[in-house]
């Protein structure tokens, strides 16, 4: 048996003790591949994985899983996300064999925004499962090779397991406990929400590193950069669980309207200093939401270019 | 109980706007304890009905009438000798009243005049809530006696969400996030372990997933005796 559990590049970049760098890119809102290839030439090369958004924000896009292959096909490494809102047991265990048969190793397995979000609140929403479960599934498949019935399957998908963390949902003392709850359940590595608030964001670590889970699960913090202060305001009012402070808002206004891109990306890069000396902390996942072209630029600044290479 | 909401005059009255002389029925079971079907709620549909097509130079005959329960053929079938007299019924009853009278007396129509919703009970004068799915597999226990299938918007067994702030569920500032409050309990009470481990699969079939549903009481079935 190989020593990876799924021999994926992320897996064998954190194994390895190196600082992971992971991006993001979401399927477009139809069938467009170019546009889609267009943008990952951006992340290629620039990160350890991309991960595919799942109709992210509960609006239809291209299928994650679609996404995630034409991605490997690429030749680039997929991160597939999975809600639990749109699938149930049978639709989720399908997809996960599919991915794997087209070359995925990564999971992120989540809940998913409710549909009342998104651009069909119409739509009945299914969490047959809940993102917990999701977990402990994939790694039954990986681990036990076996349905959830207990049936054998045939050539089992070996997943990395990763979940995502939202230190700044609330109630904030709980989180630190569902955290390890997701580690327990199986998940490999953390993708957090996005951090503006980085004193919150330490306060979290510590417990983190406290009860021992940065030793059991790699944890990779969720950097976004802002292009202005005006999505720094709509964020704040609009996404749930976002926690952004006055003070980067107030920040970003104190540049002229032209600068505060660079403002946003200058933050983003002092946050990605701190995180690579942060306790418990093995990498960055960098959300550049629909902004992938700057993605090169920051990986540049911050000096974790080029991307290391694990056999 | 049952809870419903009473649709709209317009639409009620579009459901026999060909008719002429029409039966409303109210129900004394929840339907009553809701305000929404009970003989007070039958008459004011009734005048509501008979107002509006009076203005409308089309006048309609309706006789009302209040049945112990209409989910009960024992109760439903009273109706047997004046059903017939009507071009139609309107039920005030939650989805299973039309459905028992229709049942027994085939060649009528019923018209439903409430949206039936969930169930729950009253938080305080007028306002009710959803309390149970019905999902045939009852865990309360394990969420320190709240239901998060029913009352947590994605049903989760491992919440909250990361979109729970403040106490509120991310689809509305209004709707409680029912994780928080479970939470919140077990950790006042010192026993938010047992919230943490993973708990088992949840069987669907004993929902409606599984198709419907139907109880038996062998003991009670007829000739079983
Ligand atoms: S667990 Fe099922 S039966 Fe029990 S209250 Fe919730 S929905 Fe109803
Ligand atoms: S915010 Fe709370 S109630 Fe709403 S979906 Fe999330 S966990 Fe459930």
């Amino acid at each position: 048996m190989s020593e990876f559990k799924s021999g994926s590049n992320l897996e064998k970049i954190l194994k390895a003790g190196h600082f992971a760098f992971t991006g993001e890119c979401g399927p477009p809102k139809g069938a467009n591949v170019a546009h889609l290839k267009e943008k990952f030439q951006y992340l290629k090369g620039n990160v350890d994985a991309v991960n595919m958004t799942d109709n992210q924000t509960a609006v239809v896009r291209m299928s994650s899983l679609a996404g995630s292959a034409l991605l490997f096909q690429e030749g680039l490494e997929p991160n597939f996300q999975m809600v639990c809102r749109d699938r149930n047991r049978l639709a989720m265990m399908a997809d996960i064999l599919g991915a794997y048969a087209l070359g995925v190793r990564n999971m992120l397995c989540l809940s998913g925004d409710h549909q009342t979000f998104g651009n069909h609140p119409q739509a009945k929403n299914v969490h047959c499962i809940d993102s917990m479960q999701l977990i402990a599934m994939v790694k039954k498949m990986r681990d036990e090779e076996k349905f959830l019935n207990e049936e054998d399957i045939d050539v089992a998908p070996k997943m990395f397991v990763g979940a995502a963390c939202n230190p700044f949902a609330d109630p904030y003392e709980y989180r630190v406990h569902r955290l390890a709850s997701k580690i327990d359940a199986g998940a490999d590595f953390i993708q957090t929400q996005c951090i503006f608030n980085m004193e919150k964001f330490r306060d979290f670590m510590k417990m983190t590193v406290d009860m021992g889970l940065h030793e059991k699960c790699y944890i990779l913090a969720g950097v976004t950069p802002m292009k202005n202060a005006g999505m720094a305001n709509f964020m704040k009012k609009f996404v749930p669980g976002m926690d952004i402070p006055d003070e980067l808002i107030k920040r970003l206004k104190s540049v002229d309207k032209k600068e505060q891109a660079e403002e946003g990306i200058k933050f983003a890069l002092e946050q990605i200093e701190e995180f690579k000396e942060m306790e418990g902390v093995a990498g960055v996942h960098l959300m550049a939401i629909e902004w992938e072209q700057r993605v090169p630029e920051i990986a540049e600044r911050a000096n974790v270019l080029p991307r290391p290479q694990v056999d | 109980m049952i809870v419903a909401d009473r649709k709209s005059l317009e639409e009620i009255l579009s459901m026999v706007e060909t008719d002429k002389k029409i039966l409303v029925v109210g129900c004394k079971g929840c339907v009553t304890v809701c305000n929404v079907g009970g003989a007070k709620e039958v008459e004011v549909l009734a005048s509501a009905l008979k107002i509006a097509r009076k203005k409308a130079e089309n006048e309609l005959e309706i006789d009302t009438h209040v049945l112990e329960r209409q989910c009960d053929n024992e109760y439903v079938s009273q109706l047997g000798d004046t059903v017939g007299d009507y071009d139609a019924v309107v039920s005030m009853a939650c989805g299973v009243g039309p459905q028992f009278l229709s049942e027994m007396y085939r060649e009528q129509v019923f018209y439903p005049a409430v949206n039936t919703t969930f169930f729950g009970g009253a938080t305080q004068h007028g306002v009710w809530e959803e309390r149970c799915a019905g999902c045939g597999t009852c865990g309360i226990h394990l969420f320190g006696g709240i239901c998060p299938i029913a009352r947590c918007a994605k049903s989760l067994l491992h919440g909250p969400c990361g979109g729970s702030s403040n106490g509120a569920c991310e689809v509305n500032k209004d709707t409680e996030c029912i994780w928080d409050t479970i939470v919140k309990k077990k950790m006042e009470q010192g026993k938010v372990d047992d919230l943490l481990a993973v708990k088992g699969f949840k069987d669907w079939r004993s929902a409606r997933d599984g198709g419907p549903r139907r109880s038996i009481r062998e003991e009670l079935v007829e000739g079983n005796i």
